[in-house]
């Protein structure tokens, strides 16, 4: 069987983890307190895990000789498949958590689904991953309440970040020519079936925060197609940078 | 309380020290006590923090998969120590703010190695297996320190400290059984941490201010300049295991002695950096500051949140 849908439909979910992990490396060190700046680099740490798994599948199922690494760090812009959400950088902490929380909740009902597979490698990654994401669903939700019902300038914040991440989740339930096959093979997770209630549990999270839920016509995509934002190609010098430097060698 | 009367604690305090027994926050202690260690305390929670900095550097540009993912939990766990140092400091009666006001006027020190520069990935190879190296060795012996809280945390960062070490150390294998490029990186590496590695142990003992009430107190077992030679005479062997070389042309082994002797550190540097002019003090200093200033209006959102859901409750119970 020709596996070459199945692989990009693993980068499809895995350039989801791999670009919102690199964005969050980049606050190391760099956080509002001590804990979240741990909570942050944990998230990272936690998506990077998921991303090895998927890789590593990926790897397997195809028939050149590649690695992980390969994967993660060879390809050029175009062939990333990630949403536009994740690799909007890093504005302020509020962005941050805006992004993280928009995504979370999507990342959540998306592995909830994908327990149910045919494809039991994939069934095994998201359980593990599913206990790590309900975490990350919670930390952002929280941050989402404790910063919308807050300080004046809190609300403000984050009410302005999420007014302007919000055109980036129509994409979230976008499927590829790649996903429908996956879907066709039992495989995959129609992910539009999962719009509605991501929106409804999005908007009870905001509501609980007393925050506006925004409402807006057009939307951005592009990510799944490998058409990004003009951040991707920083993002990936950074991140490619060694493996373009020294192509071939052993870290 | 009467002169007696403290002499009496005083004479309590120094027995239990002497039998090696913990000095716990509640207890009584002489102020000196409680200020050298929140002196000392506050500043390895500071390096633990600034320490980050120079490693973190290098987790948007790790070369592998497998390293980034040891890289974040590496410096994830130097944030965990600094959580734990302040912690165990706040037991002493100082506040966390505080600690960070005394770190950002420039009051408090943090360890001079963070003030190099980390410019190649060997040197995230170099920083686990010199200066983590080094750390260990002035750790290790504060795990049997007085003061309960400090010791007790010291127990556990010294066991993922030497695992960071090895972790280090395994890095500069990989480059060094690599090609003759990744070779060179390690060399270059080591040419330019080792001599701040050394430095690391602290000034020479006839230069060190506060070797001898710190010996009483258990906060030190052995002098400056005999943890530096420990550190010499268990890296050098490592570093023939790796191939490359210690740039210093006086070291050499003495049968005699059975130790490495070592040619002259630069003091001046030394001294350079701790006053605030290494190549990276202003940056390091620049960005902690950044962080707590870009920080405020998050903390003080999770403040009056805190707040509002407390009333709630109060009004829920009334």
């Amino acid at each position: 069987m020709n596996k070459d849908f199945l692989i990009k439909y693993i980068y499809g979910i895995a350039d989801n983890a791999l670009i919102l992990g690199q964005r969050l490396g980049e606050l190391t060190g760099h956080g509002p307190t001590l804990e979240v700046d741990i909570a942050t680099t944990n998230i990272s740490l936690d998506l990077f895990g998921q991303v090895r798994s998927y890789f590593q599948y990926a790897a397997q199922l195809s028939e050149k000789e590649i690695t992980e690494d390969d994967i993660a760090f060879l390809r050029t812009e175009r062939e990333y498949l990630n949403v536009l959400l994740v690799e909007q950088p890093n504005r302020d902490f509020a962005f941050v958590i805006g992004r993280q929380f928009l995504f979370d909740h999507f990342h959540f009902l998306l592995l909830t689904e994908m327990q149910k597979s045919h494809d039991q490698t994939l069934v095994a990654i998201a359980k593990k991953s599913l206990k790590e994401v309900s975490y990350h669903k919670r930390f952002s939700s929280d941050w989402i309440k404790r910063l919308g019902d807050g300080t004046e300038e809190s609300k403000q914040k984050i009410q302005t970040a999420i007014d302007d991440l919000w055109r980036f989740t129509d994409e979230l339930f976008h499927l590829t020519e790649d996903d429908k096959k996956a879907v066709e093979e039992g495989i995959g997770v129609d992910v539009s079936k999962l719009k509605e209630t991501y929106y409804k549990n999005v908007a009870e999270i905001l509501e609980e925060a007393t925050l506006e839920v925004p409402e807006l016509k057009y939307f951005q995509e592009g990510g799944k197609k490998g058409i990004h934002s003009e951040h991707m190609g920083y993002l990936l010098t950074d991140m490619q940078y060694m493996q373009r430097t020294y192509p071939g060698m052993k870290w | 309380m009467s002169e007696k009367e403290v002499k009496n604690l005083e004479e309590i305090f120094e027995a239990k020290i002497a039998r090696d027994e913990k000095i716990e926050p509640k207890d009584w202690m002489p102020e000196k006590y409680r200020k050298t260690h929140i002196r000392q305390m506050s500043q390895h929670a500071h390096s633990e923090i600034v320490g980050m900095l120079p490693e973190g550097n290098w987790i948007t540009r790790a070369p592998s998969l497998r390293r980034k993912v040891a890289l974040l939990a590496k410096v994830q766990d130097e944030a965990g120590h600094g959580l734990y140092l302040y912690s165990a400091t706040e037991t002493l009666g100082i506040s966390r703010d505080e600690m960070f006001e005394q770190l950002h006027s420039g009051k408090a020190k943090y360890s001079s190695i963070f003030n190099y520069p980390t410019i190649t990935w060997a040197d995230i190879g170099a920083i686990g297996w010199l200066v983590d190296g080094a750390a260990i060795i002035n750790q290790v012996p504060l795990c049997n320190t007085s003061f309960g809280p400090y010791a007790r945390a010291m127990v556990r960062v010294c066991k993922e400290e030497s695992f960071h070490q090895r972790q280090g150390y395994e890095i500069m294998l990989t480059l060094c059984n690599g090609t003759e490029e990744q070779k060179q990186m390690a060399q270059d590496a080591l040419n330019r941490w080792w001599w701040p590695s050394l430095m690391m142990l602290g000034p020479t003992d006839d230069a060190s201010t506060h070797t001898e009430q710190s010996m009483k107190w258990k906060l030190k077992r052995k002098t400056n300049d005999e943890l530096r030679q420990q550190f010499i005479d268990q890296t050098v062997p490592q570093a023939d295991i790796l191939g490359i070389t210690v740039p210093d042309e006086d070291l050499k082994w003495n049968e005699e002695t059975g130790h490495y002797d070592f040619g002259k550190i630069d003091w001046d540097e030394f001294w350079q950096v701790v006053k605030g002019h290494g190549p990276c003090n202003k940056e390091r200093m620049q960005t902690r500051v950044n962080a707590w200033e870009n920080g405020q209006w998050v903390r003080d959102a999770a403040m009056a949140h805190a707040d509002k859901q407390a009333d709630k409750k109060v009004k829920q119970a009334v």
